[in-house]
């Protein structure tokens, strides 16, 4: 059993792996030079910062890091299909998704470092936490998209955009098999709830292929919950923008949740602590490697003239500088003091876990009064 | 309370090794699946990758795809799914990836697999071990690192077992494998490499018993899984200060078996409860409670308890002070004996 590399007859394109811009008949966009400029700058700046997550995990300064290489456009393209009065509930893998809500890069070290679990403010900046639990964010979602329903912020007519809303969850193939995305899915075609399911099918769960999880494509899966299923080249920003902004229009003009399959590949092992060579073909990662979606765009920016070698230049030395700026800041993190362990494990604080906090503080402070350091045997 | 018998030996002639408790996991799955073609080994990732701390590398290849299944990724399928597989008499061995993913299965466990023997009055058995890596000190992101086995202590008609060494590992689940009854098998995931030597002719302990892992007059210290290692080594520095303390490995948490640590108290009139998990409504409180009601005359101070604390498992850079070391188990030794 392995992953495949075709996305079949229905999968919505609109560049080709070579960067030829192809039309469709549902899904044409009209985008502008300096937008597509935009997503190549996206992608290759989120690529970068990706890539030094890898190496600051391999030189011990990250815990783990979950590599996003391969599935830049699929974030990005959907990413950009929001507006900032929408929600986003991420699974771990989202750093292009963080990028496109306005969430710098180095807000996402503290989870890898172990110095807190996510330091954005997800009312803020219109993106939740990421999440670990597979699949626990979809029913969240739905929630939160009822809860845009019920205050009236779908289906408004009228040329304020921010008068309508609609949120976007973000899941793997893997995460599929799980009950809360059933039920998440079923919920929202009940309460017609205006939520974007963006399921990235990278291939695989760690080292269990697509076909350990489903036997029919997993956009078809829609119809069962009865919303439309769309599945989109994944490695095609274009594509993915264009596939998302319809969705997320259905969504906020009322007309109830929508699934996306964003057929996309994971170039990297599933994390920084995963050794893919025990279940992955080599021939599998070098047929992908020709569907890279960032050579892909940069192929159409060049043979359409919209873009210049000073333009690819430029976002090369901004990829540099946030690249420095990323391992500056990771390294330069401060430790959390011991009380962050106590705080706000309630609102209403617990006299429970303040005894223990004010206890846990007086050992430490009897450490320092024995003039001997925590490493010996003085109490 | 009798000390409980040892157990006869299996029929392995294997020599004398050096294993870890991963290979000790490793070699029961493999004689249990050799012994009882109806044991099936099921989880994510389980088979080609070999699981993702390797315990069941290898098995896959030696048993096929039929016997160690790599699961869809749904841990209520997967314990829902081997509920109905031990119910047509197979003896099914789920692998949940780490601690804090056991949720989305809580409920097949709680509602299903903890109740079938009783509801059928015995007419229904559900041989079923779920394992589980649990326990923090890795240095892991969020649900990697708890230890949520008070949780299913709590609930009747399962047994909750923790393994702390490489021997233990070895025995324990191959007679959990054996058991009719369910039993959650917590595994110290931080000590999965650590050795010792493993004589598969010797006797062992039945699956329900605590041991007495090392003698002391002064104070009683009793834990299980991660926590016997950090307080052995504590009852190694305490020797230096004077102090006597003596060891025990609860091994089964439920049900528990307290005879040896009611035994050890009466003679140090001492006792200190160790374990990661938080302390409210926690195996080590049901600890606490029993000895102080069975050992209450012999007591000559309040049973002190050590762990994490009531708060959910902070992140990695902060573990070191969650979690209980040998200072803070030295400590309550020594407020212990200052009473
Ligand atoms: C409930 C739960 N079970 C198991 C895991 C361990 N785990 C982490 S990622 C992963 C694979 C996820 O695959 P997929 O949903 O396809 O997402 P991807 O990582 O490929 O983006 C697994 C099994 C988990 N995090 N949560």
């Amino acid at each position: 059993m392995r992953a495949t590399s075709e996305g079949g007859a229905d999968l919505v394109q609109l560049l080709t792996p070579e960067g030829q811009r192809v039309s469709h008949p549902d899904f044409d966009i009209d985008i502008t030079d300096e937008q597509l400029r935009g997503m190549y700058r996206d992608m290759v700046l989120v690529r970068r910062a990706d890539r030094e997550g890898n190496a600051l995990q391999r030189q011990g300064q990250l815990g783990i890091w979950v590599p996003l290489l391969g599935q830049e456009a699929a974030q990005i393209g959907a990413g950009r299909a929001m507006r900032p009065q929408d929600m986003a509930f991420p699974s771990y893998r989202e750093h292009g998704v963080a990028w496109c809500r306005g969430i710098d890069p180095t807000e996402l070290l503290g989870i890898f470092r172990g110095t807190d679990h996510g330091s954005w403010d997800p009312n803020e900046t219109g993106m939740s936490l990421y999440t670990i639990v597979i699949g626990n964010q979809c029913v969240n979602a739905t929630g939160y998209a009822m809860g845009q329903k019920f205050e009236g912020k779908v289906g408004n007519s009228g040329d304020d955009p921010a008068s309508n809303e609609a949120t976007m969850v973000f899941f793997g193939d893997g995460a599929t098999s799980q009950g809360d995305v059933h039920e998440g899915m079923v919920w929202a075609s009940v309460y017609d709830a205006p939520v974007v399911f963006f399921c990235q099918n990278n291939q695989w769960a760690i080292s269990e292929p697509t076909e350990r999880q489903s036997r029919v494509p997993l956009y078809e899966r829609a119809k069962g919950y009865g919303f439309p299923g769309i599945r989109v080249d994944g490695n095609d920003v274009l594509a993915t923008l264009a596939v998302s902004q319809w969705a997320m229009n259905e969504a906020r003009q009322g007309n109830g949740p929508l699934l996306i399959e964003a057929f996309t590949y994971r170039m990297d092992a599933h994390t920084t602590s995963d050794d893919a060579t025990r279940y992955r073909l080599d021939d599998e990662l070098e047929a992908w490697k020709l569907k890279d979606p960032i050579e892909r765009l940069r192929a159409h920016l060049l043979r359409e003239e919209i873009a210049d070698q000073e333009f690819f230049d430029r976002v090369d030395s901004e990829a540099d500088e946030l690249a420095a700026r990323f391992r500056e800041f990771c390294v330069n993190m401060p430790e959390p003091p011991p009380e962050r362990m106590f705080s706000a494990v309630y609102a209403e604080e617990s006299p429970v876990v303040a005894a223990q906090r004010e206890d846990y503080l007086n050992y430490l402070a009897g450490f320092a009064d024995s003039g001997h350091d925590t490493e010996g045997s003085v109490r | 309370m009798a000390a409980p018998t040892m157990e006869s030996t299996g029929s392995s002639t294997t020599p004398t090794q050096t294993i870890t408790i991963a290979k000790g996991l490793n070699n029961a799955l493999r004689n249990a699946m050799e012994r009882d073609p109806k044991v099936l080994v099921m989880g994510e990732d389980v088979g080609k990758l070999g699981g993702v701390f390797r315990v069941t590398d290898g098995l896959q290849k030696d048993f096929g795809e039929h016997r160690v299944l790599d699961t869809p990724l749904a841990e209520s399928g997967i314990i829902g799914t081997a509920i109905g597989l031990a119910m047509r008499g197979f003896r099914p061995v789920c692998e949940i990836q780490f601690d804090g993913f056991i949720f989305p299965g809580f409920d097949q466990i709680v509602s299903q697999l903890s109740k079938m023997h009783y509801r059928s009055q015995g007419k229904v058995k559900v041989p079923l071990v779920i394992r589980v890596p649990f326990g923090g000190g890795i240095g892991a992101v969020e649900h990697h690192s708890e230890s949520p086995e008070s949780l299913f202590a709590h609930v009747a008609g399962l047994k909750v077992v923790s393994c702390s060494n490489p021997v233990d590992a070895y025995w324990m689940l191959q007679q959990a494998i054996e058991s009719d009854d369910p039993v959650l098998f917590f595994e110290p995931k931080r000590r999965y490499w650590e050795k010792a030597e493993l004589d598969p002719t010797a006797e062992h302990l039945p699956l329900v018993s605590s041991a007495v892992l090392r003698t002391g007059s002064d104070v009683t210290v009793a834990t299980y899984g991660p926590m016997v290692k950090t307080c052995m080594d504590a009852a190694t520095a305490a020797e230096e200060d004077g102090n006597d303390v003596e060891v025990v490995d609860l091994r089964s948490l439920s049900p528990l078996d307290l005879g040896p640590v009611a035994e050890s108290v009466r003679r140090t009139g001492r006792l200190v409860v160790v374990s990661e998990s938080p302390p409210e409504s926690s195996v080590t409180s049901e600890v606490a409670t029993r000895i102080q009601q069975e050992c209450f005359y012999s007591l000559e101070a309040p049973v002190l308890r050590v762990n994490g604390f009531d708060t959910p498992y902070p992140p990695s850079k902060l573990e070191e002070g969650y979690l209980p070391d040998l200072d803070r188990v030295l400590d309550a030794v020594d407020r212990s004996l200052a009473y």
